[in-house]
């Protein structure tokens, strides 16, 4: 009953609380002139009522962005296509948009969006939420939320906006933010570390285990963070804890360029399991349209016996450029990096990961699964580093890519270093087709081109998929058959 | 019935099947028999319905409607099972899912009602059971690592379950050890009935001491060059093809 009580005055509260901004009224105000120069950094900074130390951080990225990135420009050594970037020519800071601006109804959004809802089966006000509909308040995730948050807070778990976690736990932020992704890292983290907008911040206590899994579709305050989220996710000693990031339902966007960071920090016996199913907008039939997504992931195994899990699911975006990586510094710390890669009609994904064993007896694991079709081309990018103290440090990597039709792209690149003589590392590759034989044995059995391509595909993912978390998992089986339909013709 | 027309059939362009005739009526068990290269393969192949086999002339019609005019899933879901002579690997793919979809596929064919994964597990469990079966092989990846025999079992049970009407099996025989060939014969001679016609397409007469045929042909050349009953298989296999392939010569 007090759950009840509890979620009626939270709604209420919000409710109230969003006529109290009046959006409507000040929309204009609300964003940043075009382009981007200090006076953006200062005026977001600002905007957000952020404490001096982090205007700095951000001033400091900025200008190791003006001065270093912008000159040379976008990294060229991933293999993608694309036009250079202009990077004066976007905005770097909107207010979330007001009820005014969204689409009245499901009937003013793209007809396609919602067949794909349906295809995935997607409930029917959550599909008002992702495609931005106006709507006063979404009642059901509004209470899931609340109920989460009093079970969370009883545990000591924090789990929230970024913004929020600099006003309420500047301490924590302060200590963490930028010590796994340095604000100087890469052009896309660096621009990120100068202009995120806001994004999510999780912090489990010394022995918690995290009883649910937090997941950002849960997370109120999320909207129009997109762009250039910045994720920090710190599992004190002993603690465990599951993140899943995105959502299987294709996601309306109109920003081009994504430019996301997301930092972990496991310290002694802590793990963390950070599971993504990316399906950003990847752009028409022809190529044309799509968004570019350019993600620093990166986790560090601080402490001993830690352990740090990638999963990911990757079928959207016209262009993917992402490393999720584990830094094994503590001794016995564990690695590991499960993917499936899915490009169809004009998309380019280069994707991979990169191990860095610098602690004794550290263990990694590499799974890359990508899968081509139409004409894109799909890279797997990997690193495994072995720095001399890392004794019997082990590694395995296999990469399989399958295509579909003979227009399509799979290419494997691994970078492997080894300084510590006790090591072993294994490496397996492999590139394959859909074989007649295969289509026709299921055919022959009664299924069609499509469904027996779909069973062939979802066998070569399943290694992944099974570590996914389950709910997880059935989706992204429905995603991957919506991803490649039309495929087979 | 099944009743083949003057079948032609090549193959990236050369001639297999030059003019194949043959009825088997509803209920019966025929053999066909024939040396190396003489066009059995091609034959279940293209009733089946894989692509490069490419009919030149002739038909194929089963309870009088033309197979050639029908896809090869819907050759599968009208009752065609065709049991390979290699059966394909499906990595990550249970043996249960894959024939779970194939079930589902026939039945929403049919019209019916999908069955769901644990009525699917008793009915494949009972079938294993029926055969002989290590319920395991069920959780096993499809053909992944089976040896021939497993295989040939495996291609039996899919049969069993999907119960279908019109059977062709591809030298299933071949290679097998006696428990094997066993089970591959009470498979067949559990699903013999009424309204059920099945082609045996074999080398040997091993099989078909244990699945004894209502009728045995003979193909040579691409066609059927004699006919007879079971005892044709006993003579083939004292005298050999040798006297058939030079009358097709």
């Amino acid at each position: 009953m007090a759950t009840d009580t509890d979620t009626l005055a939270a709604t209420q509260r919000l409710v109230d609380s969003e006529y109290g901004y009046g959006f409507v009224t000040e929309v204009e105000e609300d964003r940043a002139p075009k382009g981007l120069n200090e006076g953006v950094v200062r005026y977001i900074s600002a905007k957000k009522e952020e404490p001096q130390w982090l205007l700095d951080w951000r001033l400091r990225a900025f200008r190791a962005w003006e001065e270093r990135y912008l000159p040379a420009g976008d990294p060229t050594w991933a293999k993608l296509r694309y036009p250079p970037i202009n990077y004066q020519d976007a905005f770097y800071y909107a207010a979330p948009k007001s009820q005014a601006d969204r689409p009245r109804s499901l009937d003013e959004v793209d007809p396609e969006l919602l067949k794909t809802y349906d295809k995935l089966g997607i409930p029917l006000h959550e599909r008002e939420v992702l495609a931005g509909v106006a709507v006063d308040a979404v009642f059901d995730s509004v209470s899931v939320a609340t109920t989460y948050k009093a079970a969370l807070a009883e545990k000591g778990i924090i789990f929230c906006a970024m913004s929020e976690a600099v006003r309420e736990h500047s301490d924590l932020v302060k200590k963490y933010l930028g010590t796994v992704v340095p604000y100087s890292d890469n052009s896309f983290a660096t621009l990120n570390s100068a202009v995120f907008s806001d994004g999510t911040f999780v912090y489990v206590p010394p022995g918690v285990r995290c009883p649910m899994e937090l997941s950002t579709y849960f997370r109120i305050n999320a909207e129009n963070t997109g762009q250039f989220e910045r994720t920090l996710v710190i599992a004190d000693k002993g603690s465990y804890v599951s993140y899943l990031e995105g959502c299987t339902a294709p996601m309306r966007d109109e920003n081009q360029l994504h430019a996301a960071v997301v930092e972990l920090v496991a310290l002694d016996d802590a793990e963390i399991k950070y599971s993504t199913v990316q399906n950003w907008y990847p752009g028409n039939k022809h190529g044309e349209g799509g968004i570019y997504n350019f993600v620093t992931k990166r986790g560090a195994c601080r402490g001993r016996n830690s352990k740090i899990s990638w999963t990911q699911v990757e079928t959207g975006s016209a262009i993917t450029w992402k490393y999720p990586s584990c830094i094994l510094q503590g001794d016995n710390s564990v690695g590991e990096f499960y993917s499936v890669a899915v490009t169809n009609n004009y998309q380019q994904a280069d994707t991979g990961t990169k191990m860095i064993h610098i602690g004794a007896n550290t263990r990694s694991t590499i799974i890359s699964k990508s899968i081509s079709a139409g004409h894109a081309q799909n890279t797997y990018r990997g690193l495994v580093r072995i720095q001399p103290r890392a004794h019997s440090a082990r590694n395995f990597t296999q990469c399989d890519g399958l295509l579909l039709g003979d227009r399509c792209g799979a290419h494997t690149v691994p970078y492997i270093e080894v300084k510590n003589s006790g090591a072993r590392v294994e490496h397996e590759a492999s590139t394959s087709r859909i074989s007649d034989d295969q289509l026709f044995y299921c055919m022959q059995r009664g299924l069609g081109a499509e469904d027996g391509v779909n069973l062939i595909v979802n066998g070569f993912c399943k290694v992944v998929f099974q570590s996914l978390p389950m709910e997880f998992a059935v989706e992204a089986q429905k995603l991957l058959e919506v991803s490649l339909e039309g495929s087979i013709g | 019935m099944l009743e083949i027309k003057g079948l032609h059939v090549s193959v990236q362009g050369s001639v297999i099947l030059n003019g194949l005739d043959l009825t088997v009526p509803e209920g019966e068990v025929h053999a066909i028999m024939g040396p190396n290269g003489s066009g059995k393969s091609t034959l279940s192949y293209t009733m089946a319905g894989r692509e490069g086999y490419v009919a030149t002339d002739g038909q194929i019609l089963y309870r009088g409607v033309n197979l050639l005019k029908m896809s090869p899933e819907d050759r599968a879901r009208e009752g065609m099972f065709m049991a390979f002579q290699y059966p394909v690997e499906i990595p990550g793919v249970s043996v249960l899912y894959f024939l779970k979809a194939a079930l589902n596929a026939h039945r929403k064919h049919r019209g019916e009602k999908e069955v769901d994964a644990i009525e699917f597990l008793k009915l494949a469990r009972s079938n294993a059971d029926t055969l002989g079966m290590d319920h395991e092989m069920l959780n096993r990846q499809v053909n992944m690592g089976f040896s021939g025999g497993e295989k040939k079992r495996c291609e039996i049970l899919q049969m069993a379950i999907l119960q279908p009407q019109l059977l062709v099996l591809d030298e299933t025989d071949s290679g097998l050890d006696i428990d094997a060939l066993k089970v591959v014969a009470k498979g067949v001679n559990n699903l013999r009935s009424e309204n059920r016609t099945i082609l045996l397409i074999t080398h040997y007469q091993r099989l078909l001491s244990h699945v004894v045929p209502d009728k045995v042909h003979v193909l040579s050349g691409g066609r059927i060059v004699a006919s007879g009953g079971k005892d044709l298989a006993l003579t083939l296999e004292r005298k050999g093809y040798a006297e058939f392939s030079t009358e097709a010569a």
